[in-house]
């Protein structure tokens, strides 16, 4: 019982709600007059999902057809029927080589994910052999004052992953340190308040690419002496000033726009500025500053790519980025996988929010 | 002049119609409000004097936007003067401060904390150098009083806007404020919930004898409460257009006071009054 609670709790949370009705259907928990709720909670968002896949495999067939077609064609008009025969033959047989590189269709991206896996785990297996075998050099190097050797290898795609993790989450937290802070003093004075607008109002639209642009600009003077490699911090302090604009704002509205009656009660106590801020005024505005950094998690995953991609820092824009250049057979259908990892995770990250919002906000019902 | 007013022992009026000045808490004088506009000043009191003894239960009642509440969020310093002068025990006010406790008419609890802790806001910032746990106990004891004994770690938002309310009543006596100031605490209230909070305002009152001035609409609780009823003119430029005493003892209860002989009078006096 307990257990399927938290089950429910569990799906719900991650907006897969139908998997606990589901459950409840099997344990034979739901009535017959609870079928248009499983109807309605299980049986749609499933069929929506086998839909989805349908209709993407059948896109996909389409689009492979016509350049099959048209690759045969093509052999007959310049080469003629012999060579448009031979065409035929080959993309029938599934040779790699003539193979129309279109949209993958939905087995073709099963397969390149658990290829990635397998990737995975080919990689890890090196790292670890390398460093079982550098071990006792680099405890060596260590005492002797040198930097231990690391391994210099390809990233497998989990590590891309982790190092945009890595990137979206320092970039997240530069926003953070800058925004709530900066927005509570904008907040708080009507003076500060016109004085930032102009500066709020004109640098909330630029885009990304002209951000990254402007920090790469600044990072590369000021480390212009570093030997070490500046993609990582380009890229991090490009995702904070991109995202931090929505902190920004909602953290001065909430800051601003603190119930009167409240400041009242602060003002008849005669309450210290310091604890008017922390006692009143930012409790009464954490579920729009959470708002705020919510919208700038997502905005961060979402810029991140764009701005990993240009910065040539590692991670799943430039793996994106790579494998387009690449052009291989299987190319067309990782870039799917990142596709959908990207958004998976961003999901996650929309949720992990949420949950923390929900824990730390007193009016439960704003925080969708 | 005042020498001669502090000889007379009666606790009425004198023959100016003052009060002997050490037996006033609160003195409103010459009070003047004015608002500007676009299209010239709104003057909403005008030359309003108002003189509140010490222990003593005043309610204030009158038309809807005749600025009661203007007065009242004067007197606790929220909102500024434009002519005239407030003065509590003498002293002009300058600005709001804790001598002046106020219950709002929405609660105005802060919803992310605990009752206990609305109520501690307060208390640690006017008994800076009690304890901890005296500071606790004190605001325990209010709580206690009325009647949220088992709600002490209750977030306010969780409570019920009478229980809000009561945790309201309980912040405001438990900094011992010398005046305090009700805006139509109970004007949002189901008129049961209503008479229950009127039972424990009145009930904490008769053992505070906190001077307390309360704006109200409805005519029986401003009667059950007050020993003078203040009745205000309709604005612009609204004044006090006639003060009722009323003569019930403490501690009164309700049935004897709906019981008592001159209810009705008191009642059709007031209600004339604001039918005119």
């Amino acid at each position: 019982m307990k257990q399927s609670l938290t089950l429910n709790k569990v799906t719900k949370f991650v907006g897969l709600g139908f998997l606990g009705t589901l459950k409840d259907l099997f344990t034979g928990k739901l009535e017959k007059e609870d079928f248009k709720t499983v109807l309605r909670k299980t049986i749609v968002p499933i069929a929506s999902i086998f839909l989805f896949i349908g209709l993407w495999h059948m896109g996909a067939k389409t689009l492979y057809n016509i350049e099959a077609d048209y690759k045969i064609n093509k052999a007959l008009k310049e080469q003629g029927q012999a060579a448009a025969d031979a065409t035929a033959a080959c993309i029938a047989s599934g040779d790699i080589s003539c193979q129309p590189n279109s949209l993958p269709s939905p087995a073709q991206v099963w397969e390149s994910y658990k290829s990635l896996l397998r990737d995975h785990s080919i990689i890890s297996a090196d790292k670890a052999a390398f460093k079982e075998k550098t071990a006792a050099l680099n405890e060596k190097r260590i005492a002797e004052g040198k930097i231990p050797i690391v391994y210099t290898g390809r990233p497998s795609f989990v590590d891309q992953i982790f190092r945009s993790l890595k990137t979206v989450f320092a970039g997240f937290l530069l926003a953070l340190l800058i925004a709530v802070p900066l927005g509570i003093f904008i907040g708080l004075s009507p003076t500060l308040k016109s004085s930032f607008n102009w500066f709020i109002q004109i640098f909330k639209p630029v885009s990304p690419v002209v951000w990254y642009l402007l920090v790469f600009m600044i990072v590369k003077t000021l480390l212009i002496d570093s030997s070490e490699d500046s993609s990582f911090t380009i890229s991090f302090i490009s995702v904070g000033l991109c995202s931090m604009w929505a902190t920004l704002v909602n953290t001065a509205m909430g800051v601003s726009s603190v119930d009167k009656d409240y400041i009242n009660v602060a003002k008849v106590l005669k309450l210290g500025s310091a604890q008017k801020i922390f006692k009143v005024v930012l409790p009464s505005s954490l579920p729009l500053i959470f708002t705020g950094l919510k919208i700038t998690l997502s905005v961060a995953w979402m810029v991140l790519i764009a701005i990993e991609l240009l910065a040539q820092s590692p991670g799943l824009g430039l793996f994106v980025w790579e494998e387009f250049q690449n052009g291989a057979n299987d190319s067309n259908s990782k870039i799917i996988v990142a596709m959908f990892v990207i958004g998976i995770i961003g999901f996650l990250l929309d949720r992990l929010m949420l949950t923390i919002q929900n824990a730390v906000s007193f009016d439960k019902t704003d925080a969708i | 002049m005042s020498t001669i007013l502090e000889n007379k022992t009666t606790k009425s009026h004198t023959d100016n119609g003052l009060f002997p000045s050490n037996d006033v808490m609160l003195d409103l004088k010459k009070l003047k409000k004015v608002y500007p506009t676009p299209k010239g000043d709104y003057v909403v009191l005008e030359d309003l004097n108002l003189q509140i003894k010490k222990e003593e239960f005043v309610t204030i009642i009158g038309h809807s936007g005749c600025g009661k509440t203007t007065m009242l969020s004067m007197i606790a310093g929220l909102n500024p003067i434009s002519g005239g002068n407030i003065s509590v025990l003498g002293k002009y006010i300058k600005g709001p401060g804790p001598d002046r406790g106020v219950i709002f008419q929405a609660p105005s609890l802060m919803p992310w904390m605990t009752s206990l802790q609305n109520v501690l806001l307060g208390v640690n910032k006017v008994f800076p150098h009690a304890t901890k746990g005296e500071r606790h106990d004190i605001a325990k004891y209010y709580l206690q009083k009325v009647g949220l004994e088992g709600a002490f770690i209750k977030k306010a938002s969780e409570l019920s806007q009478g229980m809000q309310q009561r945790v309201g009543i309980a912040r405001a006596f438990a900094i011992k404020p010398k005046v305090l100031l009700l805006d139509e605490p109970f004007g949002m209230l189901d008129s049961l919930t209503r008479g229950e909070l009127q039972d424990i305002l009145i009930e904490i009152w008769n053992k505070e004898k906190i001077t307390a001035v309360m704006i109200t609409h409805d005519v029986d609780e401003a009667i059950f409460l007050a020993d003078r009823v203040v009745m205000m003119t309709s604005g612009p430029k609204a004044k006090i257009g006639d003060i009722l005493n009323i003569d019930f003892e403490r501690p009164r209860t309700r049935k004897a006071v709906l019981e008592h002989d001159d209810y009705y009078k008191y009642r059709k006096h007031l209600i004339d009054f604001l039918e005119h």
